[in-house]
């Protein structure tokens, strides 16, 4: 090229790396302005939690208190009752036919089963990520992070910005930014549930529910994924339902015991684990059962 | 704590107001696709119930043009008598085939071959059967011309694929284990087939032939050309024979009252002999171990 | 005593098999592969019969005249398919517009919205839809439907008239409309039927995913349920399409029988089968005819056949991203 091209081109060239930086500033300053509102979080209370069935109660009355910023890890052998009572919190536990819940949950002071609340509304604030990663088959990467805050009305130019902001959040965005397009299946399983992250934050969640997320993953994407949770927290409450104890004790700051539908024991991760009050939750972290 | 107090974000009005229309269109398309249905039963009633009594039900169309028409008592003969030859030559051959694809050739290209023409037997038109019997058999002066049997391999054809699909479906649910059970007691393969596999799959095989049974009932298309029609009630499978979907056909073409009447209870009669072998067929599903 | 060999009065093995042990066997396999085989050879021999009598047609009008020459005239001997096609494609079109949004609307009420309660109810008098021979639907179509539309049908032509094809003739009783009408309300129950069991087999990882990002239930079904069916659901509507355009007593009824190109949708017309079915009668003394109504025929039979396969793709391609048991609803 000529000269004057080249400078022209160099020209060009400045300019867009400046654009890029600030960009980028400006998503740092987005974040700190995201950071800001969610270090001073959301709780989560249950007080009386029953969950039933049909005619079966499953939760029978938990009071429990979720504290903001953190992670609180669910543990307990297969069917305490664990995910339905998660399920509870977002509200999903009714979507099952004949499935209700009674008692009061509370996100700080407002009562997420009042009357006039709308299902609808509690979900996006709760957000859910779960066990076996689904992705919309249909929709590429982009339309699959984007889904959610499609639904809401938010449309234009702040998408990719959302998107790409989103796809940061989960760790994703690196590997995937050039290939937004792609089916949002078309990728590994450990991509595929951080895909499902990204979705799950694009919306903008106080809390986040993580029901086993990392049980169908291998453990190199499940190491990623306790990373991301803990970087999580920085912004949003998390409660992550989890089989592997271990998994608890890397990243929860509390540990709440369940068994048979009933809270048996939450303190802090470490108490839990090294000097557990109860002795059925003794019995059950040193693997007498479940 | 938080600065601002908790609040659920607005859900647009918009949403929500399209949720609720496309609930109720949805439910609206339901139900109208049900009006049809409806308006067909009453009017088959209101109209036909009339044209039931005694002599509808034993005497012979008279084939007069004024004074009384006649019941219809050579088509149920007919019906009965076609149909139930169908059945003869359509049930065991169907059910032969299902036996076939299931026990002894579930994966080889052959039995794959086979399966895709039989569904696509499933999308022929019952006309053609109609043309394809009427041309070898009936042009072919195979046995005379118009016979009421050669109308039944016609609907034996139409009802061949319907047996064969729906019997495969029920074969397939009796668990292999099963099968292996008897095996290893020694038994050769076609005792396991007799013993074990019909007996359990008996429920749902019969209510695809059932099901079938129905359907062939109500074909007219593939009598056109084969079994044709008469007025007079006979036995007499190598000859015309008359049947009640014929019979319907012939009086609404000819558009006189009593005739019109005389349609509807016919078609009131067809309606609810269909119905009731449905019903039965359902019956039976009910009393299936199987799924 | 060697291993494996027991001693029985004959001096022989129980475990040797006796040369006639294995005979009922062999005979039940054979048996049914021969049977399996017939069928593939029957419908050979189909398709060769037909062809040969059709031929005389064929050779006298050439495959594409018979097929597209807009000249259907029994007393001059001369035929030439064109009003039939066009009206077997006219009134399908009109079957699908009606039928298939209607079917499919229902299959997803009864699937995502239905109350537990309801459900099998409404499911079953969809299906009753199927019960009702094509003769009776025909009866009920110029007896009540026709009456009864015939106001409403003018009155649209009149008031839409600007619109082609909807204006521009008389509203004749029995037409294209009424004969697409019958036809819809006859591929309600298979379409539907399709469509449920596909739409049943959505996962419901892919449904909780939507409702967990706070989706109505409509704007679940339309990003989570819709998209994952489209494939089956397109493989109903072309099975719709195969049993409409392959429907004769119903239509033949209430149509009109006229075998012209009527210009506009309340005109009379004529479909292949329909033709059949009417002038049979008259034709078995005229070979030329008789021809031409067996040529008419296997037209009819190679559109159903073709409609069909492709209909038979779209599912198979809806069975690999999911439902397995789809194609199993399909027979019948």
């Amino acid at each position: 090229m000529t000269l004057e091209n080249a400078s022209t081109k160099a020209g060009e060239d400045t300019l867009a790396s400046e654009q890029t930086e600030q960009e980028a500033s400006r998503f740092e300053r987005e974040s700190d302005a995201t950071t800001k509102r969610g270090a001073t979080g959301r709780s989560v209370t249950l007080r009386g939690l029953k969950a039933y069935y049909g005619d079966s109660e499953a939760i029978k009355g938990v009071d429990l208190d979720y504290e903001p910023n953190k992670v609180t890890a669910m543990i307990g052998p297969s069917g305490c009752g664990k995910s339905t009572m998660v399920r509870c919190i977002n509200r999903m536990h009714e979507e099952i036919p004949h499935a209700r819940a009674e008692g009061e949950i509370k996100l700080d002071e407002l009562d997420i089963y009042g009357d006039d609340v709308d299902v609808v509304a509690v979900r996006r604030v709760i957000g859910m990520v779960f066990q076996k990663p689904n992705p919309f088959p249909t929709m590429s990467i982009y339309d699959n992070v984007a889904a959610g805050v499609r639904l809401s009305g938010h449309k234009g130019g702040d998408m990719k910005q959302t998107v790409e902001r989103s796809l940061r959040g989960a760790g994703l965005w690196d590997e995937v930014k050039d290939r937004l397009d792609e089916p949002g299946i078309g990728l590994s399983g450990g991509q595929q549930q951080r895909l499902c992250i990204a979705r799950t934050i694009a919306v903008e969640p106080e809390v986040i529910i993580m029901d086993e997320p990392c049980s169908a993953l291998d453990p190199v994407a499940t190491l990623k994924i306790e990373e991301l949770i803990s970087q999580l927290k920085e912004r949003y409450t998390i409660i992550l339902v989890t089989h592997n104890m271990q998994q608890a004790g890397r990243v929860a700051d509390t540990t709440a015991f369940m068994l048979s539908g009933e809270l048996v024991e939450v303190d802090q991760t470490e108490k839990i684990f090294t000097n557990p009050g109860d002795k059925r939750t003794e019995d059950y972290v040193s693997g007498k059962f479940g | 704590m938080n600065a601002q107090p908790a609040s659920l974000p607005g859900v647009s009005p918009r949403r929500r107001r399209t949720d609720k229309v496309a609930r109720v269109l949805l439910l609206s398309a339901t139900l109208i696709a049900l009006v049809p249905l409806v308006l067909v039963v009453y009017y088959l009633i209101k109209k036909g119930i009339g044209a039931w009594n005694l002599d509808f039900f034993t005497t012979d169309p008279s084939g007069r043009f004024f004074g009384d028409p006649g019941g219809i008592r050579s088509a149920i003969v007919g019906t009965t008598l076609i149909v139930g030859l169908a059945t003869v030559i359509a049930v065991p051959t169907g059910i032969g085939v299902a036996l076939y694809l299931v026990e002894y050739g579930s994966e080889s290209r052959f039995a794959n071959v086979v399966r895709y023409f039989v569904d696509v037997m499933t999308g022929v038109p019952s006309i053609v059967f109609g043309l394809f019997i009427y041309i070898v058999l009936v042009l072919g002066g195979v046995a005379g011309g118009f016979a009421g049997w050669k109308g039944s391999i016609a609907l034996g054809l139409l009802m061949l694929p319907v047996v064969t699909r729906a019997s495969e479906v029920v074969l397939k649910l009796v668990p292999d284990s099963l099968r292996e059970a008897a095996l290893a007691l020694g038994a050769p393969r076609w005792r396991v087939v007799w013993k074990v596999v019909l007996p359990t799959a008996l429920p749902g095989l019969v209510t695809g032939s059932l099901l079938a049974i129905a359907r062939a009932a109500g074909e007219t298309a593939p009598l056109l050309f084969t079994a044709f029609a008469v007025k007079a009630t006979t036995t007499n499978l190598g000859a015309q024979m008359n049947s009640l979907p014929m019979q319907i056909f012939s009086d609404v073409r000819q558009a006189q009252d009593r005739l019109v009447e005389r349609a509807w209870g016919s078609a009131l009669t067809l309606v609810g002999m269909i119905l009731l072998l449905t019903l039965v067929a359902r019956l039976v599903q009910r009393r299936s171990r199987l799924a | 005593m060697e291993a494996g060999s027991v001693a029985t009065g004959g001096g022989r093995s129980k475990l040797e098999r006796s040369p006639l042990s294995g005979l009922p066997d062999k005979v039940l396999r054979w048996g049914l592969t021969a049977l399996a085989a017939a069928i593939l050879l029957l419908i050979a021999y189909f398709f060769v019969r037909l062809y040969s009598e059709a031929r005389p047609a064929f050779a006298k009008f050439g495959v594409l005249g018979f097929t597209f020459d807009n000249n259907w005239d029994v007393s001059k001997d001369v035929f030439g398919a064109l009003p039939l096609v066009v009206g077997t494609l006219i009134t399908a079109a009109v079957a699908l517009l009606i039928g298939v949004p209607i079917a499919v609307a229902t299959a997803v009420y009864l699937v995502e919205l239905c109350p537990t309660r309801l459900r099998q109810p409404l499911t079953i008098m969809v299906e009753l839809l199927a019960a009702v021979p094509s003769v009776v639907y025909g009866l009920w179509g110029v007896y009540v439907l026709i009456p009864k539309l015939l106001p409403a049908e003018k009155w649209f032509a009149n008031t839409f008239s600007w619109i082609p094809f909807i204006g521009g003739g008389t509203v004749a009783g029995p037409n294209y409309f009424i004969g697409g009408l019958i036809l819809a309300i006859m591929i309600i129950p298979i379409v539907s039927a399709i469509s449920r069991e596909v739409m049943a087999t959505v996962p419901v990882e892919h449904k909780e995913a939507a409702l967990a990002l706070g989706a109505t239930r409509w704007e679940m079904i339309r990003i989570s349920v819709l998209p994952y069916s489209r494939a089956g659901i397109s493989g109903a509507a072309m099975l719709g399409l195969g049993r409409a355009i392959g429907e004769t007593i119903a239509v033949t009824l209430v149509i009109g029988n006229a075998p012209q190109l009527s210009g506009h949708l309340f005109g009379q017309g004529y479909t292949l089968a329909a033709v059949i079915a009417n002038e049979f009668g008259e034709a078995a003394s005229d070979p030329v005819h008789r021809a031409a109504l067996i040529a008419a025929g296997l037209v009819l039979f190679v559109l159903t056949l073709l409609v069909n396969a492709l209909a038979r793709w779209f599912v198979v391609r809806a069975e690999k991203t999911g439902g397995s048991r789809v194609a199993e609803g399909m027979a019948g």
